[in-house]
């Protein structure tokens, strides 16, 4: 797992980051949520693996021996992925919007249409 | 005195849930709108008054003790940023009765500015780096749905640039804070301070704060990360324009200023006061030049928001107690003046029927009392004295001379004049040329004069209130200068936020 997981948020980092530079706005938005999974793994690991040790102390006893798995950076994982999920949730609608507006979904189509006037009178 | 603290994001939630329960009394939503915004000026002066009497307040939510549970801080540079949000709040309230349609108002425009309050608040209150994060994803979703809430076509574009961009430094900032959690075991600023000077694997600690500082970068639009600004403030509708300017950007700053003097010592990262150093030098210039291009009249003020933005991360470049004062009194400055000049181009909307400079003319023929109101923000942004404007930057330039960096000071002087110019374009163009649409004069003001005396009022009394405020703070500058001095030296000592917060135990 100490090899693997850094090569896997490496791979996402890696995809989400193309994802994002694409034209495309869907793959804009699963460029977003990739980044934010990366995110979420890298603070799961860098938060240091520990196997099979749970922080729970056992029953009788009045601390647990070291290492423990740290619930820490689990908590923080979890309020990111709710969080992030609205947010995404919101980006999509947003997105939907832009297009059924605009009636296109490419993002390089997207330069002048924020004028709130034309030029001439 | 310390549960206090919790009141600036309680009073938001809670005027925001009752107006959701009420969901078709516009009339209640403005009045509770300005109501609670009151109640903040109140709360915020109070804890200010408590913090310079008492020292720094702390509270820690459900009673676990400093590092383990989530700690709400005020200092005094919390202090004085939660009175500019309250004071800005406060106005923005009662200009959206005069601004914003009934349409927007049905969809839920006063509980959402009260849900951005609330983040930009908790953002000020915070103590503990994971909840500054989520604080922060308050404020953008809210400031997410006020970018659209009107639903034209010219909005969208923006948006999509805004949130994408806002987003992206969301995900940075968590891999920012995983880095430090592993490092330093801690979240909790207070504890962080202590912690870092001795951490004994250091290795990790300027990705940690380079991904920080790009975070906050982006939030605060400096060069080269803001170009999701003058892409998007232009296209909302004015009041929400005006809001924004005046505050998001500066919670970024703010985040800056936080971390690289608390959390991240000059000892610790050195680096980081260079970066800043430059950092600061573009922003002002590349602002600034942007605003010269432009005759729109928003994306003008859009450009000029980054431009002082240069200023204020030059303060905290250099590091001094006086560059973070005087840094501390241009943030202060700029959030009523920027504001003011965002309300003031609503109105001149509103009187002529566009945004675009080539189009308005001869305002000061017809409104003279209008073109003095824009003079003062206007003038103060340039650093004209004696408004607060030039007390503010007289300080940076000083600190800046004392620590002898000659070019970003004379960079921030070349500025100064070419924000003096395009203050002056605005005047030219606005107020002084004639009008080029002399044809149809009946179009002329329409929609203005059709407004009813209340709504009338309602736009220019917020606009009168932030020039007070402006040439207050000019002439009478001395309590402001010390009140900033304090929190200037209360910032710099990181051992002091650090013992009110953990009680001295590392």
């Amino acid at each position: 797992m100490r090899v693997l997981l850094p090569v896997i948020i490496g791979l996402l980092y890696a995809t989400g980051i193309y994802l994002i530079l694409r034209r495309s706005m869907v793959k804009v938005i699963f460029g977003l949520v990739v980044l934010g999974h990366a995110a979420n793994l890298m603070i799961f690991t860098v938060g240091r693996l520990t196997k099979g040790s749970p922080a729970f102390v056992p029953h009788g006893a009045t601390g647990i021996a070291e290492p423990f798995a740290d619930p820490l950076p689990q908590a923080l994982i979890l309020t990111a992925i709710v969080i992030g999920f609205g947010i995404q949730a919101f980006t999509i609608a947003l997105f939907k919007k832009t297009c059924l507006s605009l009636k296109t979904e490419d993002l390089d189509e997207m330069r002048n249409t924020d004028q709130l006037e034309k030029e001439s009178p | 005195m310390n549960r206090l603290i919790i009141l600036p994001v309680l009073v938001p939630l809670t005027t925001a849930l009752i107006m959701l329960l009420l969901p078709r009394r516009i009339a209640v939503h403005r009045l509770l709108g300005v109501l609670s915004t009151l109640l903040l000026s109140v709360v915020s002066v109070i804890l200010l008054n408590s913090v310079l009497s008492g020292g720094i307040l702390s509270l820690q939510a459900g009673g676990w003790a400093a590092p383990f549970g989530i700690t709400m801080v005020v200092d005094t540079f919390s202090c004085i940023m939660l009175a500019m949000a309250s004071l800005i709040g406060l106005t923005t309230a009662i200009y959206s009765i005069g601004s914003v349609d009934e349409k927007q108002e049905h969809n839920f425009y006063h509980p959402l500015i009260q849900l951005l309050l609330m983040g930009i608040n908790g953002a000020f209150l915070t103590g503990d780096i994971f909840n500054l994060y989520v604080w922060f994803e308050v404020m953008l979703i809210s400031s997410f749905v006020l970018l659209v809430l009107e639903g034209k076509p010219e909005q969208f574009e923006g948006a999509i640039k805004y949130v994408t961009l806002n987003l992206l430094s969301s995900a940075i900032f968590l891999a920012a804070v995983g880095i430090l959690y592993g490092m330093a075991g801690t979240l909790n600023m207070a504890d962080l301070a202590m912690r870092l000077p001795m951490l004994e694997h250091r290795e990790l600690l300027s990705v940690a704060a380079i991904l920080f500082l790009i975070t906050f970068g982006i939030k605060a639009a400096v060069f080269p990360l803001f170009f999701w600004l003058p892409a998007s403030y232009h296209t909302p509708h004015v009041a929400v324009s005006a809001i924004f300017a005046g505050l998001l950007t500066k919670v970024g700053v703010y985040a800056i200023i936080r971390f690289f003097t608390t959390i991240f010592t000059l000892e610790s990262t050195p680096f980081i006061h260079h970066i800043l150093l430059w950092v600061s030098a573009f922003t002002m210039v590349t602002g600034v030049l942007g605003a010269v291009a432009q005759y729109d009249l928003r994306k003008l003020l859009s450009f000029h928001i980054i431009s002082q933005i240069g200023y204020m991360i030059f303060a905290i470049a250099i590091q001094s107690p006086l560059a973070i004062a005087g840094g501390l009194l241009f943030i202060v400055h700029n959030i009523a003046a920027k504001t003011n000049l965002f309300y003031l181009s609503g109105i001149i909307r509103l009187i002529s029927g566009s945004w675009n400079l080539r189009q308005i003319g001869g305002l000061y023929a017809t409104y003279p009392l209008l073109g003095l109101l824009f003079l003062v923000p206007a003038l103060a942004l340039a650093g004209i004295p004696p408004l607060s404007g030039f007390w503010a930057k007289l300080t940076v330039i000083q600190a800046g001379l004392e620590a002898q960096q000659w070019l970003a000071v004379s960079v921030a002087l070349m500025v100064s004049i070419l924000t003096l110019y395009s203050m002056i374009k605005i005047w030219n163009e606005a107020f002084l040329k004639d009008n080029p649409l002399s044809g149809d004069e009946g179009q002329r003001g329409r929609e203005y004069h059709e407004l009813s005396a209340g709504k009338k009022i309602a736009l220019i009394g917020p606009a009168i209130i932030l020039a007070m405020f402006t040439i207050v703070s000019g002439l009478w500058f001395e309590p402001f200068f010390i009140l900033a001095e304090g929190a200037s030296l209360e910032l710099l000592d990181a051992g002091i936020y650090s013992k009110a917060v953990t009680g001295g135990i590392p």
